[in-house]
């Protein structure tokens, strides 16, 4: 392999950075080009998004088709219609594992420390994970809908509502984002971010995804209620015009507000945390 | 701040709780050289290459690369550098040529100018024919060359290489210590820390031993090994049980306290007179009737710089020294 290696440093192609444009455009720039980066990921790896896409649409064939026939909804309705909202939902809320193990896998590689030495903006690190995840949720959107739309799903509260529905869900995303960045700063690898799966899945269990919280235990009807997953779930199903089988708790009721004051609150949360936790990596 | 050094440390802090990582540590590159960082496990290597590198921020001392303050300039400083760390700090995904293309643009230089770019790269670091393929199937050695190319993309003034070889085979090391002297020739200065002492050797004309977050020797190779003293005479036995017998005989001819090595069943000692001291020693070996491996005399290899400088060995088995004088037993 010797004599691989040739040639000295003139290199023909000029190196002179370009112009320099200022702080905000290379913030955009950068960001940019890292989505970019992300997006070839997807045009060499197109199994993936589909992968990512495995569990809700197992879970759709299980619970609508397995246990659909027994399930019923409080208030009358159809349990697949009752469902298709609270997969598009568990789907936003698991994707912080997502930000998390592609966080976790750059800096476990020492990619972050690359780009940290490189001359590029430090934040498009994290917001261009961020405009990935926002663009690869509403493609995983697209996708689940069009398969609900074949089973049967209808959204019949008008496409205004329909429209504010997907972007209540992409709104649950994009504050789960900063949770993710902040679990994958956090987590030592990526395998540990793969296992927060064991956390997420009862989180997005005890919500009205699959059922409905009257019908649960009290204590437990009033944790699902609470959880801004249901929030989220509840508020969409009444965008929609799916049924929304309220118990009638005050969270119940009030499901459109709390599904823009939660993800509100878990960003405000949750950007100080990875912030900070992103600033002492220099230390 | 004098050009004539790449980098200047002097008197650089980091302190984590209350473990001093960089305990007033102090270096100066000289331009256009390959500098060695050697020390053992924890020594601080590392916490210094990325506090040059800007990736940490320091608690005291000041510090510059091509002679602008890493602390107060860190934008500058990641224009005139590259680093290349223990890992392939690459994407796994994309192809060798993908990946040079994103660091490119990602270096400012506009898509057209990093597509050139990489391709220039990719020839140079000989993975033209593997750079549309994708990373995942590259072996350790193409990735660390092409890591090397993503550091090299700007033609850094300064090129840090912390651990470049770690977890190589043979072949790997070997293609990526040619890349290095190509890079050296083309004008960049190194500054390298390796667990390897040969690679030291190899590469370095200069060498700072680090230990406890300071520097406790700096100078060339064959200066650091001259601090040893003259050559050394080594017999390694075949029995353990041998050893201290071997001692006795090495420590009466030598008029030296040998050093031992009991896992490699190694016993050395300085020696002034040469020729006499092996034949004695080998005379002696075999009226007693002990059983002798390997018998030799040997310059002095960093190894014995480093044992003697931090106490300690250093952690993988490294080559066999070179320079040694073989004589059958």
């Amino acid at each position: 392999m010797s004599g691989g290696v040739s040639g000295a440093l003139g290199a023909p192609v000029d190196l002179t950075p370009a112009a320099d444009h200022g702080r905000a455009y290379w913030a955009v720039a950068d960001c940019w080009n890292l989505v970019r980066r992300s997006l070839t990921h997807y045009q060499r790896q197109p199994a993936f998004i589909l992968w990512t896409l495995g569990f809700p649409l197992v879970s759709v064939l299980l619970y609508g088709y397995v246990f659909g026939s027994a399930m019923k909804v409080p208030g009358g309705g159809d349990y697949r219609e009752f469902l298709m909202p609270g997969m598009f939902t568990m789907t936003m809320a698991f994707g912080f594992m997502n930000t998390a193990t592609a966080f976790a896998t750059d800096a476990g590689k020492g990619v972050h420390d690359r780009f940290r030495s490189m001359p590029m903006a430090p934040s498009a690190v994290v917001t261009g994970r961020g405009v990935v995840d926002l663009i690869t949720a509403a493609a995983e959107l697209a996708i689940l809908a069009l398969t609900a739309l074949l089973i049967g799903w209808r959204a019949d509260g008008g496409p205004l509502a329909s429209l504010a529905g997907f972007g209540l869900l992409l709104l649950l995303r994009f504050s789960l984002i900063w949770l993710g960045v902040w679990l994958g700063l956090v987590v030592p690898g990526p395998e540990q971010a793969g296992s927060l799966f064991a956390v997420a899945f009862p989180v997005t269990m005890i919500s009205s995804v699959f059922v409905a919280p009257s019908l649960m235990p009290d204590w437990l009807g009033t944790v699902a209620a609470w959880n801004p997953v249901s929030a989220t779930v509840t508020a969409i199903r009444e965008l929609f015009g799916n049924p929304v089988a309220s118990g009638g708790s005050w969270p119940e009721e009030h499901a459109l507000l709390l599904s823009v004051a939660w993800p509100a609150a878990i960003t405000l949360v949750c950007v100080p945390l990875a912030v900070r936790r992103f600033q002492r990596l220099s230390r | 701040m004098t050009t004539d050094y790449a980098v200047r440390a002097e008197a650089i802090r980091k302190r984590y709780g209350d473990k001093h990582a960089l305990d007033g540590f102090d270096l100066a590159v000289r331009t256009g050289t390959v500098h060695g960082l050697l020390g053992p496990n924890g020594a601080g290597k590392t916490t210094a290459v990325r506090a040059l590198a800007t990736l940490l921020t320091l608690d005291g001392g000041r510090a510059t690369v091509a002679g602008v303050d890493v602390s107060r300039d860190p934008r500058t400083v990641r224009s005139l550098i590259g680093l290349t760390g223990q890992y392939a700090a690459v994407d796994e995904i994309l192809t060798g040529r993908q990946n040079l293309e994103m660091f490119g643009r990602l270096f400012h230089l506009g898509g057209r100018r990093a597509a050139l770019r990489a391709g220039e790269l990719l020839e140079r670091f000989d993975l033209v024919e593997a750079g549309d393929k994708g990373v995942s199937g590259y072996s350790g050695g193409m990735r660390r060359r092409l890591d090397l190319a993503a550091s090299m993309i700007l033609a850094p003034r300064v090129l840090f290489l912390d651990e470049p070889t770690t977890g190589l085979d043979p072949r790997g090391r070997g293609e990526v210590w040619d890349a290095v002297r190509a890079l050296v020739a083309g004008g960049t200065t190194v500054l390298l820390t390796t667990q390897y002492l040969d690679e030291a050797d190899k590469l370095a004309s200069h060498i700072t031993v680090m230990d406890r977050g300071r520097a406790i020797a700096d100078d060339s190779p064959a200066a650091l090994k001259n601090t040893v003293g003259g050559d050394l005479i080594e017999v390694v036995v075949h029995e353990a049980s041998e050893l201290a017998a071997v001692t006795e005989v090495i420590a009466r001819v030598a008029g030296s306290v040998p050093g031992t090595d009991a896992e490699a069943r190694r016993v050395h000692a300085p020696v002034s007179d040469r020729v006499t001291a092996l034949t004695e020693v080998a005379r002696e070996l075999r009226d007693r009737g002990i059983a002798v491996e390997d018998i030799g005399l040997r310059r002095p290899s960093l190894d014995d710089v480093f044992l003697r400088l931090t106490g300690q060995r250093t952690q993988p088995a490294t080559a066999p020294a070179p320079g040694k004088t073989e004589v059958a037993a």
